[in-house]
């Protein structure tokens, strides 16, 4: 007996040790989509928060932190459970990624419930940003209809008059088209919101075709984007009808764009509130470090927005000394921003939403590698329209 | 009414019957025949998908690599019935669903590793990517026209074997009544397999020929197998003929709806309820059309005789 307890007790000791420190290392909870082919962005930004990490150093404040991914496989049950998971079994202190804003719905409320500080890499529920904001909700991407709302006013530069809309029948869809229609000033002959099991557009491009508009918005973002092309490609539009999109031309999709050689869609526009080429210091690190970490690749605005919620993360606990529990010290840290952005400085509305600049971006070969480049800002300081129902 | 958009829009919905017809033909004869429920059928779609994109890309032509891609695919199936699908056909349909559903998780998950999230695809040849131009204006992309001749092909020699081959006599025997073809002495155990081969082979086909379209991803296969199954419950289940009919049903139905029913709801509300309602009650259609059909005759359109 007295022997077992001398053998246990230096075990025990070296047990008890290392849980000591794991219980003081910061811990960040990533929810992303890393099966399914919307892994293609999850991909992306699980390479970003990496870099994030080298750049910090792997620390916060001073202290070290550890990063805990968990897989979403774009449902909303499974983003829930495994957001609670990070709460109950990980202890996390924070929560980040969200791609889809029906998975961020069922898994802010649970982890705004526990008290946590919550940052949406990508994930821009409009809600969050008017009526349901919350003083421990972050976004560090933008509200779905702040985009499309830019898209609108590029449309109205460039002199569509008759427009035609193609999105995707869910939440983020809905509020993309709302967008769009808000700023737009010409007429919209057609709307169609596809149902997201379909692959197949035979229909919706026939109704396209017969409405003869003069421009077509479209948000088919992730594995939509490649097959949408190619069939509008395939029905003949692409020589009578120039594509403008969201959310569908990016970093994430270029290379298998390239790849299938579908080159009508080389200077096609889109907005967006980054680009690759955007010209700072910060940007230029990223982009760098980026292609070393992931295939040689550009990074997307997934990557992007994924690299920022780190980094402002990591500002807020600086903020508070390293003292990641002290969510007020945290919150008040975040809320001033102060680190060096991939997008410049970001400056957040009361409602925890980026204010900022939207850039019309085209489609170029640019050394034989495919890329989006800035070709001009569309919109300045641009806050989500329902800012002001926010009762922060 | 536009009637360009109209006759469009028919030629879409056939396009569409064609690939329900292609998946649904194998699964009411797996059903049907052989009394299992494959909820992995669509799996094999995404195997001719992934097939024929890999060999495709290998042979540089799209014809020889999907010749090539046939016979994989009837060796996939012979496979997977004698290794796995085999072993359920004694067990209750609750076990089958659960098999053959852990089997979709599976394939799905090595297909991402095999392929990579962005999966693969096709691109046409320039003498399939121009349009068709039909008297009175109607144009029609060449390779949908492609898929709608060839799936007429397939189904006028899947009737030709069914009803005039001696194998096709066993296949009915087996749809009407499995338990006597087995007693009269007939390999039940090689003619399962071989209609499961031949569902492979069908389903393999709807994955290729559907690929330079939407492209092949993992997962494809289920968001279509639902309307595949809507298909044989309308069409009656072991009826190839009623697969037919229900399939080019189902295709038209459905793409009817989602092109014309915004417009049908407008005199009935504003303009926003027509929008919101409208993609809701298209994607609903055709399982109101089922309900009916159900209702009226519950075994479907065509059950096979003695059933």
């Amino acid at each position: 007996m007295l022997k077992k307890l001398i053998l246990a007790a230096p075990l025990s000791v070296m047990l008890l040790v290392p849980n000591v420190e794991a219980a003081e290392k910061i811990k960040v909870g990533i929810v992303i989509t890393l099966t399914t082919p919307a892994s293609i962005m999850g991909k992306q930004m699980k390479a970003a928060y990496e870099v994030a990490s080298d750049h910090l150093g792997g620390k916060m404040g001073g202290k070290e932190f550890e990063m805990i991914f968990e897989d979403d496989g774009l449902k909303p049950n499974i983003g829930k459970q495994k957001t609670e998971k990070l709460i109950k079994k990980d202890k996390v202190d924070f929560l980040t990624g969200y791609i889809w804003s029906h998975v961020m719905g069922a898994s802010a409320p649970v982890a705004l419930k526990a008290g946590k500080i919550f940052v949406s890499s990508n994930a821009g529920h409009s809600p969050y940003a008017g009526k349901m904001c919350h003083k421990n909700f972050f976004n560090a991407a933008w509200e779905n209809s702040q985009n499309p709302m830019a898209m609108g006013s590029l449309l109205n530069q460039r002199g569509v008059k008759n427009l035609y809309v193609l999105s995707l029948n869910y939440a983020a869809g809905k509020q993309m088209v709302a967008g769009v229609e808000r700023t737009f000033k010409g007429k919209v002959v057609g709307k169609d919101l596809v149902p997201m099991a379909h692959k197949d557009w035979s229909a919706e491009l026939a109704k396209v075709k017969a409405a003869k508009p003069d421009g077509v918005f479209v948000f088919y973002p992730g594995s939509w984007g490649p097959a949408f092309f190619t069939q509008y490609k395939q029905a003949g539009l692409n020589k009578t009808i120039p594509l403008y999109s969201v959310f569908s031309v990016d970093g994430a999709n270029l290379p298998v764009f390239q790849k299938r050689k579908m080159d009508h869609l080389l200077g096609t526009y889109n907005t967006m509130f980054w680009a690759p080429d955007l010209d700072n210091a910060t940007n230029k690190r990223f982009v760098a470090d980026f292609a070393k970490k992931y295939k040689g690749q550009k990074p997307s605005h997934y990557a992007a927005q994924a690299y920022d919620s780190l980094m402002l993360i990591a500002a807020g606990v600086k903020a508070a000394g390293g003292d990641a529990k002290n969510t007020d010290a945290v919150r008040k840290g975040m809320e001033k921003a102060d680190f060096d952005s991939v997008r410049g400085r970001i400056k957040f509305g009361k409602n925890h939403f980026p204010i900022q600049n939207f850039y019309a971006r085209e489609v170029v070969n640019k050394n034989g590698q495919w890329q989006v480049s800035v070709r001009g800002t569309v919109v300045k300081n641009h806050a989500p329209v329902m800012s002001n129902e926010c009762k922060l | 009414m536009n009637y360009i958009l109209l006759a469009e829009q028919i030629f879409n919905g056939f396009q569409l019957g064609i690939i329900l017809f292609l998946l649904a033909a194998g699964l009411t004869l797996v059903f049907g025949i052989m009394d299992l429920v494959n909820l992995a059928h669509g799996t094999l779609y995404m195997f001719g998908a992934f097939f024929a994109a890999t060999f495709v890309e290998l042979t540089g032509s799209l014809v020889l690599g999907m010749i090539l891609a046939l016979p994989a695919m009837l060796v996939a199936g012979i496979l997977l019935e004698v290794i796995v699908l085999r072993t359920l056909y004694e067990r209750d349909h609750l076990d089958q669903v659960l098999a053959t559903f852990g089997l979709i998780i599976f394939f799905n998950e090595l297909f991402l590793v095999v392929w990579g999230p962005e999966g693969s695809g096709i691109n046409l040849p320039p003498y399939l990517s121009g349009l068709i131009t039909l008297p009175g204006g109607i144009t029609v992309p060449e390779y949908r026209m492609v898929i709608i001749v060839s799936g007429i092909v397939i189904a006028l020699l899947l009737y030709f074997l069914v009803s005039k081959t001696r194998i096709g006599m066993l296949i009915r025997a087996g749809a009407s009544n499995r338990e006597m073809v087995g007693a009269l002495g007939i390999n039940i155990k090689l003619l399962f397999t071989l209609v499961f081969g031949l569902g492979a082979v069908l389903a393999g086909f709807a994955g290729m020929i559907i690929t330079p379209i939407t492209q092949a991803e993992s997962g494809m296969g289920e968001s279509i197998l639902i309307l595949a199954f809507v298909v044989i419950v309308i069409g009656g289940i072991g009826s190839i003929k009623g697969a037919f009919i229900a399939a080019m049903l189902t295709g038209l139905i459905d793409t009817m709806g989602r092109s014309f029913i915004d417009v049908a709801l407008l005199p009935f509300m504003d303009a926003v309820s027509a929008e919101t309602a409208g993609p809701a009650i298209s994607s609903m259609l055709i399982y109101i059309l089922m309900a009916i059909i159900l209702a009226i005759k519950p075994s479907g359109l065509f059950p096979p005789k003695g059933a």
